[in-house]
């Protein structure tokens, strides 16, 4: 692959790409229609898709420092941003954000507007700064601006953290969709997962992750949203779903009050299979106070701003200028499938409980349903589960029970999509999945090998030996991450934002602080870093073990108790030791502004 | 006072604004989800229930490319932008 060639041509490539992976839906299609099997079908995507995926990280092996950090830093502006989104939307925005909008409506929806306005923060705040730096690594910023050992060790500290929380979570959910895809038990399922995880990363580093991920998003996007727009199509409700479901949305809201929401008692759902719910809250009504709402979405923006995997996205492209135009696309891609989300939602709950369309299921008798063949195959999996709690024969609202991965899964089944619709989405999920773990598993391999290893145990260590380093890691760290995931210790959706409110907790300010506070220095960053981490965690602990918080901050949020803490330390400490050197403050003001040679250079 | 600190004074200005652009949207009109979702907004949907589902993430990215744009100029203006090799 010619580097200069290879970059001009990308538009090229990635329209082949495209076109041959819409090919392959229709080639299985049409296998589907002459008799292949669902299996067959399900083994077809995912398998196509992961093969596709290793061949590109093959193709971009390489053995510079350069290109293995941060792909050479000639990624351009729109790649990079779909290469961040598919960084970004992890298996849980993908399989379990619209299973959440359906069953908790408003009150989840701040996660909506929280992982889109930290984008906000990342283009005003960081990206283009940290890009002008020159940095491989995010501790590698901080241990260069503030300067010392102890400040880069308490960086990579925090973000080991933050992304283990995260990454087991998204080896747990590529498990869970190859064991479903290719029907074997979770435990191996999982270290399938994690070989195709490592394919894409081991050995292009940074540049075989970019462009898998490019790859990745291309899949997932179509996954999502050709189901969205054909089960909209289909019941009638709209050829452009996001623009056009008002009606469905407001007739929701009539349902819910003519069924109304009966509470079950506790005895009844202790017969309910764990991990299922059911509709118990309004789906467009304002359902949880302010502070809830802005808090959650308060602590996942400044999370955002802090992922040191996102945060390393854009140390990929080539200028500063097209650092900050990268973060417009990346959030661009994003937004095309979360606002997608609530639209899927509010099809998935429509179809299911209008009475007056044929895939209605309230209302009708518990024998009819249990009769139907997409509820069999759900219940089975256990993702479904109805009874007749009031003893009258028929389905109500409060007797029908679903899990939150359903929405996503088996929505197109319900509407009455053909299989080959579940097919890709299941590849469109492992594509999520994988495309974050990656970025996760690179991060913290990075940290570690750049900024323990090099910076500070050997300095002398030549670009192989380093880079032999940082692989022998990346799959000590993948195989770690896979382990803890094959034990099932938390569910997806939770570590995942535990991890955004432990990035906060110790990175936002000490970032933020280093760009914009040039009086900010050693020992205030590394009081922010340790102090707020600690002061998050113990907030948690104190939370889990039963304690009641203060001011509304939960277990979901905690990371607001610890950035005020990491903020307040940071500028007691610096205020009451020395201000930086002259060389620092000159750092300082070269980092704000773009012209001129990065300050680290080649490394 | 130098080049640099107008140029960063001036940069420091159009953070401020984009923040309070993004206060409004992330945070401001949250304050009063539950008096706005009683209107009905754009293309039918509740206000309130479609800035979560739309307005309020569109109205980031616009933002976005807004202040990158805004940026570049104020680069321009002081001759900080980068040279188009770099």
């Amino acid at each position: 692959m010619k580097k200069g060639n290879f970059i001009d041509n990308l538009p090229k490539i990635y329209g082949i790409y495209t076109g041959g992976f819409i090919g392959f839906i229709i080639i299985m299609a049409i296998a589907e229609q002459m008799g292949m099997t669902a299996k067959a079908i399900g083994i077809g995507f995912v398998a196509f898709t992961v093969f596709i995926y290793a061949l590109i990280g093959y193709l971009s092996r390489t053995a510079q420092a350069d290109a293995y950090y941060v792909a050479g830093r000639q990624v351009p502006t729109v790649f990079n941003g779909m290469a961040t989104a598919a960084d970004w939307m992890s298996g849980a925005s993908f399989v379990a954000m619209a299973g959440g909008i359906y069953f908790k409506g408003y009150g989840y929806m701040a996660l909506l507007v929280g992982w889109t306005g930290g984008y906000v923060l990342v283009a005003s705040l960081l990206a283009p700064y940290l890009r002008k730096f020159g940095c491989y690594t995010v501790p590698d910023f901080i241990g260069t601006r503030y300067g010392g050992n102890l400040a880069r060790f308490s960086a990579v500290v925090v973000l080991t953290v933050a992304s283990f929380t995260y990454v087991t979570a998204q080896i747990n959910a590529t498990g869970t969709i190859a064991s479903v895809a290719l029907d074997i038990p979770f435990q191996y399922a999982v270290y399938i997962g994690l070989i195709s995880i490592l394919l894409c990363s081991m050995l292009g580093g940074m540049r075989g992750v970019t462009w898998t991920q490019v790859a990745q998003y291309i899949v997932l996007i179509i996954a999502y949203l050709l189901p969205v727009f054909w089960i909209s199509n289909k019941m009638g409700a709209g050829f452009f779903p996001h623009f056009m479901l008002a009606d469905e949305v407001a007739r929701i809201g009539e349902l819910e009050s003519q069924f109304g929401f009966v509470k079950n008692s506790a005895a009844d759902l202790a017969t309910v299979p764990k991990g299922l719910a059911g509709i118990t809250k309004a789906h467009s009504a304002v359902n949880a106070t302010p502070w809830a709402f802005i808090s959650l979405a308060l602590a996942m923006m400044m999370g955002t701003a802090s992922l040191p995997h996102v945060m390393m996205r854009y140390f990929t492209t080539p200028s500063v200028k097209a650092a900050r135009k990268s973060v417009g696309w990346s959030l661009f891609f994003i937004f095309l499938l979360y606002s997608s989300a609530p639209m899927l939602a509010t099809l998935s709950k429509l179809s299911l409980i209008d009475p007056t369309l044929s895939t209605g299921i309230i209302g009708k008798s518990i024998a009819e349903v249990q009769a139907i063949d997409w509820y069999q195959n759900w219940n089975q999996a256990n993702l479904m589960f109805i009874s007749d709690f009031n003893g009258n024969g028929t389905v109500e609202l409060n007797e029908f029970f679903m899990g939150g991965k359903a929405v996503v899964l088996a929505t197109p089944e319900i509407a009455g999509l053909p299989y080959v619709i579940s097919g890709l989405v299941a590849a469109g999920g492992m594509a999520a999945a994988m495309s974050t773990a990656d970025g996760l598993i690179l991060a913290i391999a990075n940290a570690i090998s750049h900024d323990v290893y090099y910076k500070i145990i050997d300095p002398k260590a030549e670009t192989a030996k380093r880079l032999v380093v940082a692989r022998v890691l990346l799959v000590v760290i993948g195989f770690a991450g896979a382990t803890i995931a094959a034990m099932e210790i938390q569910g997806i959706l939770g570590s995942v934002i535990w991890a955004f409110d432990f990035a906060m907790s110790g990175l936002f300010f000490p970032l933020v602080l280093g760009v914009w506070w040039k009086r900010a220095n050693r020992q205030g960053a590394i009081a922010g870093m340790l102090g707020g981490l600690a002061a998050g965690t113990w907030y948690l602990v104190w939370v889990r073990t039963g304690g009641s918080g203060f001011l509304g901050i939960t277990q979901l949020t905690f990371g607001i108790f610890g950035s005020a803490v990491s903020l307040i330390a940071m500028v007691v400490v610096s205020l009451m030791t020395q201000e930086p050197d002259k060389a620092t403050q000159k750092m300082v003001d070269e980092v704000r502004v773009p012209s001129g040679k990065t300050i680290l250079g080649k490394q | 006072m130098s080049n640099q600190e107008k140029h960063w004074e001036k940069s420091r200005g159009l953070l401020m604004i984009t923040l309070a652009i993004w206060f409004v949207f992330s945070i401001g009109i949250f304050l009063f989800g539950a008096e706005m979702n009683e209107v009905t907004g754009p293309f039918g949907y509740p206000w309130t229930y479609w800035f979560t589902c739309q307005g309020s993430l569109g109205a980031f990215v616009i933002l976005i490319f807004w202040f990158a744009n805004r940026q570049e100029k104020i680069d321009e203006e002081f001759g900080f932008s980068e040279r188009e090799d770099g």
